[in-house]
């Protein structure tokens, strides 16, 4: 009883925090607005028992993804009332796809169910004394090691490109020279003189 | 009692929002990326009531996968809007065509 009220009350909150996120009229409303989608779907994906994944959720997507989006949104200063132009033109063939998209969906949906497909063999069937995560791990850095070295590759890829992309060299900066700082020597840098009494010295 | 199909149709309708979306902000390519961001999020719903209800772990692993090319996608997404804002002024999509595509 109280699971399927939680699935409800999860499962509006998201459908309805995604039709705001994509008509949303102020950009930062939508990613707040996607933040709060995220939220309720890790929630979905906890009532089914993936406590791991619904976690990952909220760290990735919330605390990384979204503050990433939000970044974006503030930093640049764009005029975001004249993006709306266009959004009566596209609203209809957007619903036309849609909607065909999701009646195919629901075909599909209807006629998996009908043919009440069996997995032949389930590749790690999920134990109720082993923890989610515990199994999860055993999973991936045993039979998906690779797999998930692939993974770490992607994101030092994004992390790399990322980086190359936004990096810029400014001009009329003085930035710190590693390099030179080492190999300065005492000798070029320091001049001893001794300095006559009433005359001075001339630098 | 909520069933595989219940989670099922909740994906399936996020799935076509994100795709709605792209449609309706064709002006915005940070809102485009936020309902590439939804898909996203409807496929790995779709993952993880799978593998739950089939009772095989699998899919929670490729739930994971799916999370990390997310995440790269954003980043380098976002980077690419950023450099792009930085020599034109604009980040309207009807102006992107500076590759002649």
């Amino acid at each position: 009883m109280i699971q399927a009220f939680a699935f409800y009350l999860f499962a509006s909150i998201v459908l309805l925090s995604a039709a705001m996120t994509i008509s949303s009229r102020n950009p930062v409303h939508s990613v707040l607005w996607l933040i709060f989608a995220f939220f309720n779907a890790a929630g979905l994906m906890l009532l089914v028992g993936a406590e791991f994944i619904a976690m990952l959720l909220v760290i990735v997507y919330v605390g990384a993804v979204s503050v990433l989006f939000l970044f974006v949104v503030m930093m640049l200063n764009i005029d975001f009332s004249q993006m709306r132009s266009g959004f009566v033109r596209y609203l209809w063939p957007g619903l036309a796809l849609a909607t065909g998209l999701a009646i195919e969906i629901f075909i599909a949906i209807w006629s998996w169910k009908a043919g009440g497909i069996e997995l032949g063999r389930r590749l790690a069937p999920i134990r109720q004394d082993v923890p989610n995560i515990e199994a999860i791990g055993n999973l991936l850095y045993s039979r998906y090691l690779f797999v998930f070295e692939g993974a770490g590759l992607v994101l030092l890829v994004a992390m790399i490109g990322a980086i190359v992309l936004t990096h810029r060299q400014r001009s009329g900066v003085k930035p710190q020279d590693i390099a030179r700082q080492v190999a300065r020597r005492p000798q070029d840098a320091v001049r001893l003189v001794d300095v006559p009494v009433g005359q001075g010295v001339e630098l | 009692m909520i069933g595989l199909v219940h989670y099922l149709v909740v994906a399936a309708i996020l799935f076509t929002m994100g795709v709605l979306g792209i449609f309706l902000n064709r002006k915005n390519v940070i809102v485009i990326l936020m309902a590439i961001e939804l898909i996203l999020l409807a496929v790995n719903l779709n993952f993880v009531a799978f593998s739950a209800y089939l009772h095989d772990l699998v899919g929670q692993v490729f739930a994971m996968f799916v999370l990390t090319v997310a995440a790269g996608e954003t980043a380098i997404g976002l980077a690419i809007l950023v450099i792009y804002f930085r020599s034109r002024g604009t980040i309207s999509v009807d102006d992107l065509n500076r590759m002649k595509g």
